[in-house]
């Protein structure tokens, strides 16, 4: 029997569960075998089994060693080079049953020449063969994780290359920096290149700076595109914020009760707004506690304020005057509720900008609510500027690259040696290299002769 | 016929060749050094001048491991400069102009004291290749010599050919034939060769040159010697002088652009961008108004080349009549005669990634190559390689392992790690910013960094051994001084050192890390210091101003020699590796990388490609573990 070969791969290509079509994927030097013995017809072995033509959708009927249909299949045949992970890889649409997808996969490996591929396995593979970068390899892990439309906005662009561009700006930005202060050490005797430091040849460095600080305060918003962007809805008892919240949820979510201090405890809900992931959380009224559980109820509401994107704050709309114990800030919203209590009376603030009244009860003004809070979730999520540090291992980079470029830039200012400037800087770049994974040398002197003319 | 027989031959008695000559014979090896002339071993067949920016380092480096450049400069130089004086100790670079006379009877002095090296003059013609192997080599006049390893060192001699204006002259210098058998031999082996192209001023008679109105630069009132083994200058210094080039001169250069050899296309092979003719500097700089001219004397005045002197800065192929008459519109030069014109020169090289990092050429093992035949440019570049190859030869000859300096340790190990790795687009020069552990691969150091490896390598004689242990006693000494003197911040502010005012007591070298503090203030504080050399001191120094970022690159080394540790064998198959591109099978194939680490350093290498060739490397090691165990 042959030896089980480790260097082919196969697994579900899509998702798992009934569907219509599932896609089976296999790479590696024996997937052009793999699909021979998948394809061979038994009834008739006096022919060779033919290859489908390379990039061509053909439909084929899959046999089990044993000469037994399987299933009439799709299949893609992408010879190395051009296929995704740079192997020989084939794709096998078959009917999505879970029993299908299980017979098709067990004939497969019952061949021996593939194993189950590791979970992110074929990116890792594209990776390895320089298909695409480690960016672009994050991204597509992103990409495949991706639940909400602002998820898949972002990883896309990440995958683009994106990034790796803005990285390789910044790296650039850095070598023709270090390119002036390299030319004033190499060639100290020639006459086109300024003897000192030249603080103006910084300048550009200080803007990288502030863009570094930038795209690590970045970072956070980058998080909330992945992690959720988060809501608290805060405000006196019996004000109906858990009214509220199940309105938006669309769901009784939480308990509703005319007994104040009905909700003790927070109690979230996720939900997608504009296209992004959003938790909000319905909390314990604010008020005096009468008892330790409650107190706790409302230690916790406030925790949750300090740490949300966004605060909501309810209040009845007969009486508004009721002071919280956190206080309002800028860019929070203010919801006047039970509007159908007040028998055509306008509430104070009513008219003022952030401020909606509403009926929970008939959803009377909570449309225009929610697309202001849709809207808020876009304006804070969505930039046009490409997205930067997505990954702990980029911010962990951006962050060296940040400590190096200061410490660099402070060195000038004090005066230190143009060699030592310089070793801060090609640190710096060094480490931006690293993210996208381009490291030389070369391109430094490239920039020199470029720019000065030297030579004696 | 006539067939004596050495352990190593050295083709070539340029500065590669007289290196590699002096290192085979101080490992021990009996050694032959085949040249056309014995008169012109050591000539400079350009600049007369050694070191500069990182060239400075390597003279150092070849000093260090015992070699004969930095001690022939001494006894040379006629103008020792310390360059970037005023920047920090890594970015200083020792050089001096050279009497070429002077120079040229140092090298043939030092290698003539080496009694197991034997100085022959003929052409080589060919090699002699038994069993895939190199056996010996065949001269011009007939004779021949077997040796167990040959090491080729022929600079611009490889199918040379000068170009002056519309002239074509084979040649390997200036009325020197060139090499044309022992090129086609290396063809024949199947290297991957090129063509690459240098050029050369024209020489002016000092005597008609108007000193008058020209800026003079003097040498350093104190000059300080190349070798580790010198502490002082005794040859006199001179000056040179400075002039410019004017619009003038840059309208006539532009007028005649078409005949210069470079731009009517006659010229295949590539040049320095940073040694660029005064051409390229015309066309390209057009924005610049004039260009720098250096007027430096080959020699002491009144000797064999005192009244010569080398316009560094107009190297040009435009033809003799235009040369003459864009020389003299320039400031000084209008009434100069013209002993020798410029020229453009043409010459084979062979792809240095046909080399393994010990020079040795992959295909035919025995053979070394070094200078400017791998593509390099430069006589310390070609030292630097000279030394290596020489005493690989050596170690091969007497079947010890190569010894393989690598780039954490000297720029030699920068240089050939660049060209055996990367290849060369245009002749390869030293630059400071090419090394990566630029602050602690010094000049000042580099007796520390690897006299005593060169010792180990056997490369290193006695007497330079016992000079090297006296001096690190006395660092090491001076060292653990300072490690225990120590002041309070309050004690530092009664002698004017500003410090913190922390409670924190500080030891000698710290306090040296200061802004201003020199060893001069610790012999204030302490009187007790003043019996430590300045040498030393000047090493104190230098650790404590680059303390932190010595330890920073510190932990950088440990993380490239982890890479460096992790040979790759030399037959690997990288096709059979899975997950490489073709692109990167190709590459690697081409260069066969000897280590990860240089596999990275492969133009155009992605870390995804690394991480290939480790995980096969991984399982490989994985299966014969399960073999070997049974
Ligand atoms: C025109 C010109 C301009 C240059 N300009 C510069 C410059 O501006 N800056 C700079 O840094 N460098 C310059 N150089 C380069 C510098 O001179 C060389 O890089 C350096 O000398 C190379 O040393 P080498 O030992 O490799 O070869 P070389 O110094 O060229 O020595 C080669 C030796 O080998 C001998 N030889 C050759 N073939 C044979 C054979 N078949 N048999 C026996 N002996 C043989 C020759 O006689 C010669 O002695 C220039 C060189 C030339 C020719
Ligand atoms: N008429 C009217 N009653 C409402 C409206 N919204 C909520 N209520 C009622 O008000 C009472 C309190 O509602 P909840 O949603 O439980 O209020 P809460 O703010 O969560 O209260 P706690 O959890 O106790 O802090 C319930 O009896 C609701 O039915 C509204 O818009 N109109
Ligand atoms: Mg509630």
């Amino acid at each position: 029997m042959p030896r089980v070969s480790f260097d082919t791969i196969i697994a579900l290509a899509s998702g798992s569960g009934r569907a219509g079509v599932a896609v089976i994927r296999v790479s590696g030097p024996g997937s052009a075998a793999l699909l021979k013995a998948l394809l061979c017809d038994l009834s008739d072995v006096s022919r060779e089994t033919p290859l489908p033509k390379p990039r061509r959708a053909t439909i084929r009927t899959l046999h089990d060693a044993e000469g037994g249909f399987l299933d009439e299949a799709l299949i893609l045949w992408m010879p190395a080079p051009e296929s995704y992970t740079g192997e020989d890889v084939a794709e096998l649409h078959i009917h999505g049953g879970p029993a299908v997808i299980e017979a098709v996969i067990a004939a497969a490996l019952k061949t021996r020449l593939c194993r189950i591929a590791e979970p992110g396995e074929f990116t890792r593979r594209a990776f390895d063969s320089g298909n695409i970068d480690l960016t672009q390899a994050e991204a597509i892990g992103d990409l495949i994780d991706a639940e909400t439309e602002g998820q898949r906005r972002q990883a896309g662009r990440l995958y683009q290359g994106e990034a790796a561009r803005v990285f390789e700006g910044w790296r650039g930005l850095l070598i023709s920096a270090m390119a002036a202060l390299e030319a004033s050490i190499d060639f100290p005797d020639e006459a086109d290149i300024p003897g000192e430091i030249d603080l103006a040849a910084l300048e550009p460095i200080e803007a990288l700076a502030v863009d570094l600080e930038a795209a690590l305060g970045d970072a956070g918003r980058l998080a909330t595109v992945r992690e959720g962007f988060r809501i608290a809805i805060l405000g006196p008892p019996n004000a109906g914020k858990s009214s509220l919240m199940n309105h938006l949820a669309r769901r009784e979510a939480a308990i509703v009760s005319p007994i104040a201090g009905t909700t003790r405890d927070v109690v979230e809900v996720r939900l997608v707004l504009a296209g992004y992931p959003v938790w909000i959380a319905d909390t314990a009224g604010l008020r005096e506690a009468s008892d330790a559980i409650e107190a706790e109820g409302v230690r916790r509401a406030l925790t949750r304020a300090e740490e949300a994107d966004l605060r909501i704050w309810v209040s009845d709309a007969a009486d508004v005057s009721h002071e919280t114990l956190a206080s309002f800030r800028e860019g929070d919203l203010r919801v006047l509720n039970k509007a159908d209590l007040l028998n055509g009376d306008s509430p104070p603030l009513a008219g003022d900008e952030d401020v909606f009244v509403v009926s929970a009860h008939t959803g009377a003004g909570l449309d225009p609510l929610e697309r202001r809070l849709a809207q808020l979730v876009r304006e804070r999520l969505e930039t046009d500027e490409a997205p930067l540090v997505t990954r702990a291992r980029h911010r962990e980079l951006v962050e060296e690259a940040l400590a190096a470029v200061e410490r660099g830039l402070e060195g000038a200012r004090i005066g230190i040696g143009a060699e030592l400037v310089s070793e801060d800087l090609r640190l710096a770049a060094r480490a931006l290299g690293r993210i996208t994974g381009s490291i030389d040398a070369e391109d430094l002197l490239d920039v020199i002769f470029s720019q000065f003319c030297v030579g004696k | 016929m006539h067939s004596e027989s050495f352990d190593v031959i050295v083709i070539g008695g340029g500065h590669a060749g007289a290196e590699a000559a002096a290192a085979s014979a101080r490992f021990g090896a009996r050694t032959a050094l085949v040249t056309h002339k014995l008169s012109t071993i050591g000539e400079m067949s350009c600049n007369p001048a050694i070191g500069g920016l990182g060239k400075g380092h390597l003279v150092r480096e070849v000093d260090a491991l015992d070699g004969v450049m930095g001690r022939a400069a001494d006894r040379g130089g006629i103008q020792f400069r310390m360059l970037n004086r005023s920047k920090g100790p890594a970015v200083r670079g020792p050089r001096t102009q050279a009497d070429r006379q002077l120079y040229r009877e140092a090298v043939q002095d030092i290698l003539r004291e080496y009694s197991n090296l034997t100085l022959i003059e003929d052409g080589v013609e060919d090699l002699i290749v038994e069993d895939g192997k190199v056996a010996g080599v065949i001269g011009q006049s007939g004779r021949s010599w077997r040796a167990g390893a040959v090491v080729v060192t022929t600079g611009t001699f490889l199918k040379g050919l000068i170009h002056i204006g519309e002239k074509r002259i084979p040649a390997g210098r200036v009325g020197e034939a060139p090499a044309i058998g022992l090129s086609d031999r290396l063809y024949g082996l199947g290297l991957r060769m090129g063509r690459l192209k240098t050029g050369t001023p024209a020489r002016l008679k000092s005597s008609s040159i108007d000193w008058s109105g020209i800026e003079m630069q003097a040498a350093d009132a104190d000059p300080i010697p190349f070798s580790f083994l010198n502490d002082r200058i005794t040859v006199p210094q001179i000056a040179c002088g400075i002039t410019w080039t004017s619009a003038e001169v840059h309208a006539v250069i532009g007028d005649n652009l078409h005949k210069s050899a470079v731009y009517s296309g006659a010229i295949a092979g590539r040049g320095p961008r940073y040694c660029p003719s005064i051409e390229d500097k015309v066309k390209r700089f057009a924005d610049r108004d004039k260009h720098q001219i250096f007027l430096e004397p080959e020699g002491l005045p009144g000797s064999e080349y005192g009244d010569t002197v080398y316009p560094n800065g107009i190297s040009t192929s435009l033809p003799e009549d235009v040369q003459e008459a864009f020389i003299r519109k320039i400031a000084g030069l209008e009434r100069v005669e013209i002993q020798r014109f410029g020229y453009a020169i043409e010459y084979d090289y062979v792809d240095p990634r046909e080399l393994t990092p010990d020079l040795g050429v992959k295909r035919l093992p025995g053979l070394y190559l070094a200078g400017q035949i791998n593509g390099t440019t430069g006589y310390e570049e070609a030292a630097g390689q000279g030394l290596v190859a020489g005493l690989n030869a050596a170690r091969f000859a007497a079947g010890s392992d190569p010894y393989i300096l690598d780039r954490s340790r000297a720029y030699i190990g920068v240089m050939i790690d660049d060209l055996v790795t990367r290849g060369v687009s245009e002749p390869y020069r030293m630059f400071t910013s090419r090394a990566e552990y630029r602050l602690t691969l010094r000049a000042d150091n580099a007796d520390q960094r690897l006299t005593e490896e060169g010792v180990k390598a056997g490369v290193v004689g006695s007497k330079r051994r016992e000079a090297f242990h006296v001096k690190r006693s006395s660092i090491d000494t001076a060292r653990a001084r300072l490690e225990v003197l120590s002041l309070t911040p309050n004690e530092a502010r009664a002698h004017d050192i500003r410090i913190n005012l922390d409670g924190k007591r500080r030891n000698g070298l710290e306090i040296m890390a200061y802004e201003g503090v020199g060893f001069s203030k610790l012999r204030e504080v302490w009187p007790e210091l003043s019996d430590v050399t300045p040498q030393v001191a000047e090493q104190m120094e230098i650790e404590a101003q680059y303390a932190g970022y010595l330890d920073r690159q510190e932990a950088d080394i440990v993380a490239f020699r982890r890479d460096e540790d992790m040979r790759l064998p030399a037959d690997l198959d990288y096709r059979a590796i899975g997950g490489l591109s073709n692109e990167a099978k190709e590459k690697l194939s081409s260069v066969r990388p000897a280590t990860l680490g240089q596999a990275a350093r492969i133009e155009g290498m992605t870390p995804g490609a690394i991480t290939a060739v480790l995980g096969h490397l991984k399982r490989v090691a994985k299966k014969s573990d399960k073999v070997a165990r049974g």
